[in-house]
């Protein structure tokens, strides 16, 4: 199960970059293989407002459904128009080519409260049963 | 699959187990006043007698197979080939449970992939789900579905008046505590008009034609104008009339549904009917209900699987945007033996003859006196008349002295419209009992 070192995670199982005030998200490695073959992403629009914590859309799989949470509040600049015709990317590569969507950050702050590496791997491992 | 009861020594044997003398101290915790109560009930029958007796009830009835039949509203009476019932009353479709396990359900999931194919034929729309218990309920859940579509940021539904009162009473009932707006159908305002409430907090649109009074609706236009404010447009229509009508789909329209009731179905005092609900594609993960799909086994070889299945309340669960999870297996079967045995030409012959039939009669009765008829707007099967009298007077007449079933009470819905009636004419109605009609109503309010 991978972990990237440079990225934050949430407890709802996203991971987020952040570059200056510009962010790009997805959800995490534990995430997918949890969900199993990605069938669907339900993006939201470009513009779409939401705050930290609200669901931007949904990911679906051959088996559930599960939406997908802001890491940090902000808007939506851009959506990975890719995983439409190629949602399965997102289990290959959850982390690169597999990231969700682009946002604009609107409370910096936020970040301090997401978990690192170390910490949302202690979290997976603690629920792993 | 063999079915065996238990024998007297299965159930010893069980007792024994569970260390209980009889079956009826299993019940020993219910108090014994209450445990096997006297009811004041009639003794047992014989079979004999007991259809005799069922039979003296139903004699009590005036219905659509001993006398002419002039209403509608909703339920219409058409012909059903006899090729219907001989193929839903098989055992294999008559009992048949819901096809979740494919690999015993070729047959099921097949017939249900062709009704959905058909519908979407009929309605002009990209897909359409396995089917709803009625016309309302297709028509709710298209609110529901537009509710979600917009992740519950617009808040207004705009309905109809000329929609069935029941379609939108049932949509009231499914939106109570949803914190929605359904407005649109508070007084008598046409499809012009109601286009001009669409704004940006607008869900959904929907109108029916043909409406409740039997009128074709003016739909060009109408889906560019819903989707200039990013609204979604529902129209509700009868299966039969698209025989001849165009259908919704080239209209623009993004949800499609109605009553299946007139496709091979009785009128069976209500049900069971049949909901169809077509959409387009980009819409089908919001689409409720259960959706046939055509999928191959691990030989290539073609077969049919409920599809999308994460839609369903038993995947998304509290997320589920609907409740649906069943639907009118048996009477998706009948509708598509009748339009198989129909097929496009049968269908327009039908339509066809309801048109003429209809319009013979609206003619007829537009010369006793007393009596109006609206034509100011093109009708199908079924136009309203202005009575001389009030309605139930007229009906209770005509069933009395005449024989005849009379058309819908318009008053009890719509307060304007007061002595205003209802008349539906199928392809069921002979020229015979149109003539009666006629004559009847004159002499009725002589």
């Amino acid at each position: 199960m991978n972990f990237p070192a440079d990225l934050k995670y949430t407890k709802s199982d996203e991971w987020v970059r952040v570059e200056g005030n510009n962010a790009t998200a997805g959800i995490s490695d534990y995430a997918q293989s949890q969900l199993s073959d990605i069938v669907y992403v339900e993006f939201p629009g470009i513009g779409a407002a939401h705050p930290q914590g609200e669901a931007w859309g949904s990911v679906e799989s051959v088996k559930a459904a599960s939406d997908v949470n802001m890491p940090l509040s902000g808007t939506v600049t851009a959506v990975n128009d890719d995983l439409k015709n190629t949602p399965e990317v997102v289990n290959g590569d959850p982390y690169g080519q597999g990231w969700m969507i682009k946002f604009t950050v609107s409370h910096p702050q936020e970040l301090s409260g997401l978990l690192d590496a170390a910490a949302y791997q202690k979290y997976c491992e603690e629920r792993a049963h | 699959m063999s079915y065996y009861p238990n024998t007297d020594h299965d159930r010893a044997e069980m007792l024994k187990t569970i260390g209980v003398p009889n079956v009826e101290a299993l019940f020993a915790d219910v108090p014994a006043q209450v445990r096997f109560p006297k009811l004041n009930l009639p003794g047992p029958l014989s079979e004999l007698e007991t259809l005799r007796e069922l039979m003296e009830l139903a004699n009590v009835n005036a219905h659509a197979q001993e006398r002419p039949l002039f209403l509608g509203a909703g339920a219409y009476n058409h012909f059903s080939p006899s090729i219907v019932n001989h193929l839903i009353l098989r055992g294999e479709f008559l009992t048949a449970y819901t096809p979740y396990q494919p690999e015993i359900s070729q047959g099921t999931l097949q017939v249900i992939y062709e009704y959905q194919s058909m519908i979407c034929a009929l309605t002009g729309m990209e897909v359409a789900n396995a089917s709803h218990y009625d016309g309302a309920t297709s028509m709710a859940e298209a609110v529901v579905m537009a509710y979600h579509h917009f992740r519950e940021k617009r808040r207004k539904i705009i309905l109809s008046p000329a929609i069935h009162p029941q379609y939108r009473a049932v949509v009231r009932t499914y939106m109570q505590g949803a914190g929605v707006n359904i407005v649109g159908d508070d007084q008598s305002q046409d499809v012009a008009a109601l286009v001009k409430l669409v704004d940006s907090d607008t869900a959904i649109l929907i109108v029916q034609s043909p409406n409740f009074f039997g009128q074709v609706e003016n739909l060009a236009g109408v889906a560019e104008q819903v989707h200039a404010h990013g609204a979604l447009l529902c129209v509700v229509v009868d299966p039969i009339s698209l025989g001849l009508l165009k259908p919704p789909g080239q209209f623009g329209a993004d949800i499609v549904v109605g009553e299946g009731q007139s496709l091979g179905l009785p009128l069976s005092y209500g049900g069971p009917y049949l909901g169809f609900f077509a959409t387009r594609k980009e819409y089908v993960r919001k689409m409720a209900g259960r959706l046939v799909g055509e999928a191959y086994d691990k030989n290539g070889q073609r077969g049919f699987v409920l599809t999308l299945a994460t839609r369903e309340q038993h995947i998304k669960r509290e997320k589920a945007t609907s409740n649906i999870c069943t639907n009118q297996g048996l009477m998706a079967i009948a509708a598509t033996v009748y339009l198989s045995t129909l097929g496009k030409s049968g269908l327009r012959q039908v339509a066809e003859l309801c048109w003429h039939k209809s319009h013979f009669a609206a003619q007829q009765i537009a010369g006793v006196p007393g009596f109006t008829v609206d034509m100011t707007k093109p009708f199908f099967q079924e136009f309203v008349v202005k009575c001389p009298r009030p309605v139930n007077e007229i009906n209770r007449r005509l069933l009395d002295e005449w024989g005849i079933i009379g058309g819908y009470d318009l008053g009890a819905d719509y307060p304007h419209l007061k002595r205003h009636m209802l008349v539906c004419v199928t392809e069921m109605n002979n020229r015979d009992e149109i003539e009666m009609l006629v004559e009847a109503l004159g002499e009725i309010t002589k």
